[in-house]
Protein backbone atom coordinates (compact mmCIF):
# COMPACT_ATOMS: atom_id res chain seq x y z
CA UNK A 1 0.00 0.00 0.00
CA UNK A 2 0.92 3.61 0.00
CA UNK A 3 2.34 6.04 2.52
CA UNK A 4 -0.90 7.98 2.36
CA UNK A 5 -2.94 5.14 3.77
CA UNK A 6 -2.11 4.39 7.38
CA UNK A 7 -1.60 0.75 8.04
CA UNK A 8 -3.40 -1.13 10.68
CA UNK A 9 -1.26 -1.70 13.74
CA UNK A 10 1.26 -4.39 13.06
CA UNK A 11 0.66 -5.97 16.41
CA UNK A 12 -2.96 -6.60 15.58
CA UNK A 13 -2.42 -10.26 14.97
CA UNK A 14 -4.88 -12.55 16.66
CA UNK A 15 -7.40 -10.67 18.75
CA UNK A 16 -7.07 -10.53 22.48
CA UNK A 17 -10.01 -12.83 22.92
CA UNK A 18 -8.57 -15.47 20.64
CA UNK A 19 -5.17 -15.18 22.23
CA UNK A 20 -6.75 -15.65 25.61
CA UNK A 21 -8.75 -18.60 24.38
CA UNK A 22 -5.64 -20.26 23.03
CA UNK A 23 -3.16 -19.50 25.69
CA UNK A 24 -3.87 -20.37 29.26
CA UNK A 25 -1.04 -18.25 30.61
CA UNK A 26 -2.22 -15.27 28.61
CA UNK A 27 -5.76 -15.90 29.78
CA UNK A 28 -4.80 -16.01 33.45
CA UNK A 29 -2.74 -12.87 33.04
CA UNK A 30 -5.66 -11.10 31.40
CA UNK A 31 -8.11 -12.15 34.08
CA UNK A 32 -5.69 -11.02 36.76
CA UNK A 33 -5.24 -7.70 34.99
CA UNK A 34 -8.97 -7.31 34.49
CA UNK A 35 -9.53 -8.17 38.14
CA UNK A 36 -7.46 -5.21 39.22
CA UNK A 37 -9.70 -2.77 37.37
CA UNK A 38 -13.02 -1.58 38.69
CA UNK A 39 -15.57 -4.19 37.75
CA UNK A 40 -12.94 -6.52 36.45
CA UNK A 41 -14.95 -9.57 37.33
CA UNK A 42 -17.83 -8.42 35.16
CA UNK A 43 -15.71 -7.81 32.11
CA UNK A 44 -14.10 -11.15 32.67
CA UNK A 45 -17.49 -12.82 32.77
CA UNK A 46 -18.79 -11.03 29.69
CA UNK A 47 -15.60 -11.91 27.88
CA UNK A 48 -16.03 -15.40 29.18
CA UNK A 49 -18.86 -15.85 26.69
CA UNK A 50 -16.52 -15.06 23.80
CA UNK A 51 -13.87 -17.32 25.19
CA UNK A 52 -16.27 -20.19 25.71
CA UNK A 53 -17.84 -19.76 22.29
CA UNK A 54 -14.53 -19.40 20.58
CA UNK A 55 -13.05 -22.36 22.36
CA UNK A 56 -15.98 -24.68 21.87
CA UNK A 57 -15.94 -24.51 18.10
CA UNK A 58 -12.20 -24.57 17.55
CA UNK A 59 -11.35 -27.08 20.23
CA UNK A 60 -14.44 -29.21 19.87
CA UNK A 61 -14.86 -29.40 23.64
CA UNK A 62 -17.44 -27.49 25.59
CA UNK A 63 -15.34 -26.06 28.40
CA UNK A 64 -13.42 -22.87 27.83
CA UNK A 65 -10.65 -24.10 30.09
CA UNK A 66 -10.04 -27.22 28.05
CA UNK A 67 -10.18 -25.32 24.79
CA UNK A 68 -7.90 -22.64 26.13
CA UNK A 69 -5.34 -25.24 27.05
CA UNK A 70 -5.40 -26.72 23.55
CA UNK A 71 -2.03 -26.69 21.84
CA UNK A 72 -1.26 -23.55 19.89
CA UNK A 73 -0.60 -25.57 16.75
CA UNK A 74 -4.33 -26.15 16.40
CA UNK A 75 -5.01 -22.47 16.67
CA UNK A 76 -2.34 -21.39 14.22
CA UNK A 77 -3.78 -23.41 11.36
CA UNK A 78 -6.47 -20.99 10.28
CA UNK A 79 -7.64 -22.93 7.27
CA UNK A 80 -10.57 -24.96 8.52
CA UNK A 81 -14.01 -23.44 8.27
CA UNK A 82 -14.73 -24.10 11.91
CA UNK A 83 -11.73 -22.04 12.89
CA UNK A 84 -12.82 -19.25 10.58
CA UNK A 85 -16.26 -19.41 12.08
CA UNK A 86 -14.93 -19.20 15.61
CA UNK A 87 -12.91 -16.15 14.59
CA UNK A 88 -15.99 -14.47 13.21
CA UNK A 89 -18.00 -15.45 16.27
CA UNK A 90 -15.45 -13.81 18.55
CA UNK A 91 -15.57 -10.65 16.45
CA UNK A 92 -19.37 -10.61 16.31
CA UNK A 93 -19.57 -11.14 20.07
CA UNK A 94 -17.09 -8.34 20.61
CA UNK A 95 -19.25 -6.04 18.45
CA UNK A 96 -22.37 -7.26 20.24
CA UNK A 97 -20.85 -6.38 23.60
CA UNK A 98 -20.00 -2.87 22.41
CA UNK A 99 -23.49 -2.41 20.96
CA UNK A 100 -25.08 -3.57 24.22
CA UNK A 101 -23.08 -0.92 26.05
CA UNK A 102 -23.95 1.80 23.52
CA UNK A 103 -27.61 0.87 23.67
CA UNK A 104 -27.65 0.96 27.49
CA UNK A 105 -25.80 4.26 27.46
CA UNK A 106 -28.32 5.95 25.15
CA UNK A 107 -31.23 4.60 27.17
CA UNK A 108 -29.74 6.22 30.27
CA UNK A 109 -29.03 9.45 28.41
CA UNK A 110 -32.54 9.62 26.96
CA UNK A 111 -34.10 9.29 30.42
CA UNK A 112 -31.63 11.64 32.11
CA UNK A 113 -33.66 14.79 31.45
CA UNK A 114 -30.49 16.57 30.34
CA UNK A 115 -31.56 16.92 26.71
CA UNK A 116 -34.56 18.38 24.94
CA UNK A 117 -35.89 19.02 21.48
CA UNK A 118 -33.97 18.05 18.39
CA UNK A 119 -30.87 16.91 20.30
CA UNK A 120 -32.95 14.55 22.43
CA UNK A 121 -34.67 13.28 19.30
CA UNK A 122 -31.33 12.61 17.62
CA UNK A 123 -29.96 10.81 20.69
CA UNK A 124 -33.08 8.66 20.85
CA UNK A 125 -32.74 7.82 17.16
CA UNK A 126 -29.12 6.83 17.63
CA UNK A 127 -30.03 4.73 20.68
CA UNK A 128 -32.74 2.97 18.73
CA UNK A 129 -30.26 2.19 15.97
CA UNK A 130 -27.78 0.74 18.46
CA UNK A 131 -30.58 -1.48 19.77
CA UNK A 132 -31.19 -2.68 16.22
CA UNK A 133 -27.50 -3.49 15.96
CA UNK A 134 -27.78 -5.54 19.14
CA UNK A 135 -30.70 -7.53 17.73
CA UNK A 136 -28.95 -8.14 14.41
CA UNK A 137 -25.59 -9.08 15.93
CA UNK A 138 -27.27 -11.35 18.45
CA UNK A 139 -28.88 -13.21 15.56
CA UNK A 140 -25.59 -13.46 13.69
CA UNK A 141 -23.81 -14.70 16.82
CA UNK A 142 -26.55 -17.26 17.45
CA UNK A 143 -26.14 -18.55 13.91
CA UNK A 144 -22.40 -19.00 14.50
CA UNK A 145 -22.49 -20.29 18.08
CA UNK A 146 -23.22 -18.80 21.47
CA UNK A 147 -23.95 -15.06 21.67
CA UNK A 148 -22.15 -13.04 24.34
CA UNK A 149 -24.15 -12.28 27.47
CA UNK A 150 -25.35 -8.76 27.95
CA UNK A 151 -22.84 -6.81 30.03
CA UNK A 152 -23.99 -4.37 32.67
CA UNK A 153 -22.77 -0.92 31.77
CA UNK A 154 -22.17 2.00 34.10
CA UNK A 155 -21.85 5.48 32.73
CA UNK A 156 -21.25 8.82 34.42
CA UNK A 157 -24.25 11.03 33.65
CA UNK A 158 -23.55 14.49 35.06
CA UNK A 159 -24.22 17.31 32.65
CA UNK A 160 -25.41 17.72 29.08
CA UNK A 161 -21.95 18.86 27.98
CA UNK A 162 -20.19 15.94 29.67
CA UNK A 163 -22.68 13.38 28.36
CA UNK A 164 -22.48 14.76 24.80
CA UNK A 165 -18.72 14.50 24.93
CA UNK A 166 -18.89 10.96 26.28
CA UNK A 167 -21.38 10.04 23.55
CA UNK A 168 -18.99 11.41 20.93
CA UNK A 169 -16.13 9.38 22.42
CA UNK A 170 -18.27 6.24 22.50
CA UNK A 171 -19.28 6.57 18.85
CA UNK A 172 -15.78 7.39 17.63
CA UNK A 173 -14.56 4.35 19.54
CA UNK A 174 -17.29 2.21 18.00
CA UNK A 175 -16.39 3.31 14.48
CA UNK A 176 -12.70 2.60 15.13
CA UNK A 177 -13.56 -0.80 16.63
CA UNK A 178 -15.49 -1.94 13.55
CA UNK A 179 -12.78 -0.63 11.26
CA UNK A 180 -10.20 -2.56 13.25
CA UNK A 181 -12.01 -5.87 12.64
CA UNK A 182 -12.99 -5.49 8.97
CA UNK A 183 -9.96 -7.26 7.56
CA UNK A 184 -10.16 -10.08 10.12
CA UNK A 185 -13.68 -11.20 9.26
CA UNK A 186 -13.78 -14.39 7.19
CA UNK A 187 -17.39 -14.53 6.05
CA UNK A 188 -18.46 -12.18 3.26
CA UNK A 189 -21.91 -11.91 4.80
CA UNK A 190 -20.59 -11.01 8.23
CA UNK A 191 -18.24 -8.49 6.60
CA UNK A 192 -21.11 -6.89 4.67
CA UNK A 193 -23.12 -6.63 7.88
CA UNK A 194 -20.18 -5.13 9.77
CA UNK A 195 -19.62 -2.58 7.02
CA UNK A 196 -23.27 -1.56 7.06
CA UNK A 197 -23.01 -0.92 10.80
CA UNK A 198 -19.53 0.66 10.64
CA UNK A 199 -20.69 3.59 8.53
CA UNK A 200 -23.66 4.16 10.86
CA UNK A 201 -21.29 4.45 13.82
CA UNK A 202 -19.30 6.91 11.69
CA UNK A 203 -22.41 8.98 10.99
CA UNK A 204 -23.25 9.03 14.68
CA UNK A 205 -19.69 9.97 15.57
CA UNK A 206 -19.57 12.87 13.11
CA UNK A 207 -22.91 14.19 14.35
CA UNK A 208 -21.83 14.10 17.98
CA UNK A 209 -18.49 15.65 17.07
CA UNK A 210 -20.39 18.57 15.52
CA UNK A 211 -22.64 18.79 18.57
CA UNK A 212 -19.57 19.06 20.81
CA UNK A 213 -17.75 21.49 18.47
CA UNK A 214 -15.21 18.92 17.38
CA UNK A 215 -13.96 18.11 13.90
CA UNK A 216 -16.30 15.61 12.18
CA UNK A 217 -13.22 13.96 10.63
CA UNK A 218 -10.77 14.08 13.54
CA UNK A 219 -8.20 11.89 11.77
CA UNK A 220 -8.45 13.68 8.45
CA UNK A 221 -8.97 11.83 5.17
CA UNK A 222 -8.36 8.34 6.59
CA UNK A 223 -10.13 7.06 9.69
CA UNK A 224 -8.03 5.23 12.23
CA UNK A 225 -8.78 1.64 13.21
CA UNK A 226 -8.36 0.37 16.77
CA UNK A 227 -7.48 -3.15 17.81
CA UNK A 228 -9.67 -5.21 20.11
CA UNK A 229 -7.14 -4.79 22.90
CA UNK A 230 -7.09 -1.01 22.51
CA UNK A 231 -10.88 -0.80 22.52
CA UNK A 232 -11.37 -3.13 25.48
CA UNK A 233 -8.96 -1.06 27.52
CA UNK A 234 -11.06 2.04 26.95
CA UNK A 235 -14.34 0.22 27.52
CA UNK A 236 -13.35 -1.52 30.73
CA UNK A 237 -14.24 1.33 33.12
CA UNK A 238 -17.77 1.38 31.70
CA UNK A 239 -18.57 -2.19 32.66
CA UNK A 240 -20.07 -2.58 36.12
CA UNK B 1 -34.79 13.21 2.46
CA UNK B 2 -32.94 10.10 1.43
CA UNK B 3 -30.47 9.01 -1.19
CA UNK B 4 -33.42 7.61 -3.07
CA UNK B 5 -33.92 11.18 -4.20
CA UNK B 6 -32.69 10.97 -7.74
CA UNK B 7 -30.34 13.61 -9.01
CA UNK B 8 -32.16 13.30 -12.28
CA UNK B 9 -35.58 11.74 -11.78
CA UNK B 10 -35.62 10.34 -15.31
CA UNK B 11 -32.66 8.14 -14.42
CA UNK B 12 -34.75 6.08 -12.06
CA UNK B 13 -36.13 4.51 -15.20
CA UNK B 14 -32.64 3.47 -16.20
CA UNK B 15 -31.71 1.92 -12.89
CA UNK B 16 -32.56 -1.72 -13.19
CA UNK B 17 -31.61 -4.29 -10.58
CA UNK B 18 -30.24 -7.71 -11.13
CA UNK B 19 -29.38 -7.39 -14.78
CA UNK B 20 -26.44 -9.11 -16.31
CA UNK B 21 -23.60 -7.05 -17.60
CA UNK B 22 -24.57 -7.18 -21.26
CA UNK B 23 -28.17 -6.20 -20.75
CA UNK B 24 -27.12 -3.52 -18.29
CA UNK B 25 -24.74 -2.02 -20.81
CA UNK B 26 -27.25 -2.17 -23.57
CA UNK B 27 -30.11 -0.72 -21.58
CA UNK B 28 -27.86 1.69 -19.72
CA UNK B 29 -26.34 3.09 -22.88
CA UNK B 30 -29.64 3.24 -24.66
CA UNK B 31 -31.54 4.68 -21.75
CA UNK B 32 -29.07 7.19 -20.39
CA UNK B 33 -27.75 7.91 -23.85
CA UNK B 34 -31.17 8.84 -25.07
CA UNK B 35 -31.66 11.21 -22.18
CA UNK B 36 -28.26 12.81 -21.95
CA UNK B 37 -26.51 12.13 -25.22
CA UNK B 38 -24.62 8.91 -25.76
CA UNK B 39 -21.24 10.63 -25.29
CA UNK B 40 -22.18 11.45 -21.71
CA UNK B 41 -22.18 7.88 -20.51
CA UNK B 42 -19.63 5.99 -22.55
CA UNK B 43 -16.49 6.43 -20.43
CA UNK B 44 -18.23 5.67 -17.20
CA UNK B 45 -19.91 2.63 -18.63
CA UNK B 46 -16.56 1.36 -19.79
CA UNK B 47 -15.27 1.90 -16.25
CA UNK B 48 -18.20 -0.10 -14.98
CA UNK B 49 -17.44 -2.81 -17.47
CA UNK B 50 -13.93 -2.99 -16.11
CA UNK B 51 -15.21 -3.00 -12.55
CA UNK B 52 -17.63 -5.82 -13.30
CA UNK B 53 -14.60 -8.10 -13.58
CA UNK B 54 -14.18 -7.30 -9.88
CA UNK B 55 -10.41 -7.40 -9.73
CA UNK B 56 -9.10 -5.22 -6.95
CA UNK B 57 -7.64 -2.79 -9.49
CA UNK B 58 -11.02 -2.50 -11.22
CA UNK B 59 -12.76 -1.79 -7.94
CA UNK B 60 -10.14 0.80 -7.00
CA UNK B 61 -10.49 2.49 -10.38
CA UNK B 62 -14.23 2.65 -9.89
CA UNK B 63 -13.64 4.24 -6.48
CA UNK B 64 -11.04 6.58 -7.98
CA UNK B 65 -13.59 7.87 -10.49
CA UNK B 66 -16.00 8.66 -7.66
CA UNK B 67 -13.27 10.37 -5.66
CA UNK B 68 -12.31 12.47 -8.68
CA UNK B 69 -15.96 13.42 -8.97
CA UNK B 70 -16.24 14.42 -5.32
CA UNK B 71 -12.96 16.33 -5.37
CA UNK B 72 -13.96 18.27 -8.46
CA UNK B 73 -17.38 18.95 -7.01
CA UNK B 74 -16.05 20.43 -3.76
CA UNK B 75 -13.01 22.17 -5.18
CA UNK B 76 -14.10 23.48 -8.59
CA UNK B 77 -17.85 23.78 -8.24
CA UNK B 78 -17.63 24.96 -4.67
CA UNK B 79 -15.23 27.71 -5.64
CA UNK B 80 -17.25 28.70 -8.67
CA UNK B 81 -20.44 29.12 -6.65
CA UNK B 82 -18.88 31.31 -3.97
CA UNK B 83 -20.10 29.41 -0.93
CA UNK B 84 -20.35 31.00 2.48
CA UNK B 85 -20.34 30.02 6.14
CA UNK B 86 -20.18 26.37 7.16
CA UNK B 87 -20.78 25.25 3.59
CA UNK B 88 -17.63 27.07 2.52
CA UNK B 89 -15.42 25.71 5.27
CA UNK B 90 -16.66 22.13 4.95
CA UNK B 91 -16.42 22.21 1.16
CA UNK B 92 -12.80 23.23 1.58
CA UNK B 93 -11.87 20.57 4.15
CA UNK B 94 -13.93 17.79 2.58
CA UNK B 95 -12.55 18.65 -0.87
CA UNK B 96 -9.02 18.33 0.50
CA UNK B 97 -9.88 14.96 2.04
CA UNK B 98 -11.40 13.66 -1.21
CA UNK B 99 -8.23 14.82 -2.98
CA UNK B 100 -6.21 12.73 -0.52
CA UNK B 101 -8.39 9.76 -1.39
CA UNK B 102 -7.60 10.35 -5.07
CA UNK B 103 -3.87 10.37 -4.32
CA UNK B 104 -4.05 7.26 -2.16
CA UNK B 105 -6.16 5.29 -4.62
CA UNK B 106 -3.90 6.30 -7.52
CA UNK B 107 -0.88 5.05 -5.62
CA UNK B 108 -2.67 1.86 -4.58
CA UNK B 109 -3.66 1.10 -8.17
CA UNK B 110 -0.08 1.58 -9.36
CA UNK B 111 1.24 -0.51 -6.47
CA UNK B 112 -1.13 -3.30 -7.51
CA UNK B 113 0.26 -3.15 -11.05
CA UNK B 114 -2.76 -1.39 -12.55
CA UNK B 115 -3.24 1.81 -14.52
CA UNK B 116 -5.23 4.52 -12.76
CA UNK B 117 -8.14 5.95 -14.76
CA UNK B 118 -7.68 9.48 -16.00
CA UNK B 119 -9.61 12.26 -14.36
CA UNK B 120 -12.93 12.62 -16.18
CA UNK B 121 -14.68 15.89 -16.93
CA UNK B 122 -17.73 16.58 -14.82
CA UNK B 123 -20.82 18.76 -15.00
CA UNK B 124 -22.77 19.43 -11.83
CA UNK B 125 -26.35 20.66 -12.12
CA UNK B 126 -26.16 23.06 -9.19
CA UNK B 127 -26.62 26.80 -9.22
CA UNK B 128 -26.47 27.94 -5.62
CA UNK B 129 -25.42 26.90 -2.12
CA UNK B 130 -28.70 25.14 -1.47
CA UNK B 131 -28.53 22.92 -4.54
CA UNK B 132 -24.80 22.41 -3.96
CA UNK B 133 -25.43 21.02 -0.47
CA UNK B 134 -28.28 18.87 -1.71
CA UNK B 135 -26.01 17.26 -4.29
CA UNK B 136 -23.20 16.99 -1.72
CA UNK B 137 -25.55 14.98 0.48
CA UNK B 138 -26.43 12.67 -2.39
CA UNK B 139 -22.84 12.22 -3.51
CA UNK B 140 -21.52 11.42 -0.03
CA UNK B 141 -24.28 8.91 0.56
CA UNK B 142 -23.61 7.31 -2.81
CA UNK B 143 -19.94 7.15 -1.83
CA UNK B 144 -20.79 5.31 1.39
CA UNK B 145 -23.00 2.85 -0.48
CA UNK B 146 -20.41 2.33 -3.19
CA UNK B 147 -17.59 1.46 -0.77
CA UNK B 148 -19.86 -0.68 1.38
CA UNK B 149 -20.96 -2.52 -1.75
CA UNK B 150 -17.44 -3.05 -3.08
CA UNK B 151 -15.70 -3.84 0.22
CA UNK B 152 -16.57 -7.55 0.45
CA UNK B 153 -15.31 -8.09 -3.14
CA UNK B 154 -11.81 -6.81 -2.41
CA UNK B 155 -9.37 -9.69 -2.32
CA UNK B 156 -6.55 -7.82 -0.60
CA UNK B 157 -7.06 -7.37 3.13
CA UNK B 158 -4.80 -4.35 3.05
CA UNK B 159 -6.99 -2.70 0.43
CA UNK B 160 -10.08 -3.61 2.43
CA UNK B 161 -8.66 -1.73 5.41
CA UNK B 162 -7.85 1.22 3.17
CA UNK B 163 -11.38 1.20 1.77
CA UNK B 164 -12.73 1.05 5.32
CA UNK B 165 -10.64 4.04 6.35
CA UNK B 166 -12.06 5.96 3.40
CA UNK B 167 -15.71 4.90 3.72
CA UNK B 168 -15.77 5.97 7.35
CA UNK B 169 -14.72 9.44 6.23
CA UNK B 170 -17.39 9.48 3.50
CA UNK B 171 -19.98 8.58 6.13
CA UNK B 172 -18.71 11.37 8.36
CA UNK B 173 -19.00 13.82 5.47
CA UNK B 174 -22.54 12.61 4.70
CA UNK B 175 -23.58 13.09 8.32
CA UNK B 176 -22.05 16.54 8.47
CA UNK B 177 -23.90 17.70 5.36
CA UNK B 178 -27.06 16.14 6.80
CA UNK B 179 -26.68 18.06 10.06
CA UNK B 180 -26.04 21.46 8.47
CA UNK B 181 -28.92 21.03 6.00
CA UNK B 182 -31.36 19.29 8.38
CA UNK B 183 -31.51 16.12 6.33
CA UNK B 184 -31.59 12.55 7.63
CA UNK B 185 -28.29 11.64 9.32
CA UNK B 186 -28.95 7.94 8.83
CA UNK B 187 -31.08 7.88 5.69
CA UNK B 188 -31.43 4.09 5.74
CA UNK B 189 -31.88 3.67 9.47
CA UNK B 190 -29.62 1.42 11.53
CA UNK B 191 -27.90 -0.29 8.57
CA UNK B 192 -26.32 1.50 5.67
CA UNK B 193 -27.19 0.15 2.26
CA UNK B 194 -24.58 -1.29 0.00
CA UNK B 195 -24.97 -0.09 -3.57
CA UNK B 196 -24.18 -2.15 -6.61
CA UNK B 197 -22.08 -0.63 -9.35
CA UNK B 198 -25.23 -0.24 -11.41
CA UNK B 199 -26.92 1.73 -8.68
CA UNK B 200 -23.87 3.94 -8.23
CA UNK B 201 -23.74 4.56 -11.96
CA UNK B 202 -27.38 5.53 -12.07
CA UNK B 203 -26.69 8.25 -9.50
CA UNK B 204 -23.24 9.45 -10.50
CA UNK B 205 -22.98 8.57 -14.18
CA UNK B 206 -24.97 11.55 -15.47
CA UNK B 207 -22.50 13.94 -13.84
CA UNK B 208 -19.63 12.56 -15.90
CA UNK B 209 -19.23 14.14 -19.30
CA UNK B 210 -16.14 12.44 -20.68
Amino acid sequence: MTDAIPRQDEHDGPGVVERIARDDVERKRFLKMAGKGVGGAAIASSLGAFIAACGSSSGGSGGSGAAAAAPTTAATTMSSSSTAMSGDLAIVNYALTLEYLESQFYAKVASSGLFKGSVLKTLKTFGGEESEHVVALHKVAASLGTPAAQPSGKFPIKSAAQVAKLAASVENLGAAAYLGQAARIQSREVLAAALSIHSIEARHAATLNLLTKQNPTPNGAFAKPMTMAQVLKVVKPFIA
Amino acid sequence: MTTRDPIHPELEAVEIHGMNRASFLLKGVLGAGALLGASAVTPFVSNALAASGSSDVDILNFALTLEYLETDFYQSKGKQLGLSGEAKSYARSFGAEEAEHVTALTKAIRAAGGTPVKKPTFAFPVSDQKSFLKLAYTLENVGVGAYNGAGPSLKSKELLIAAGEIVQVEARHAATVAVITHRAITPHGAFDKALTKHQVLAKAGPLIKR
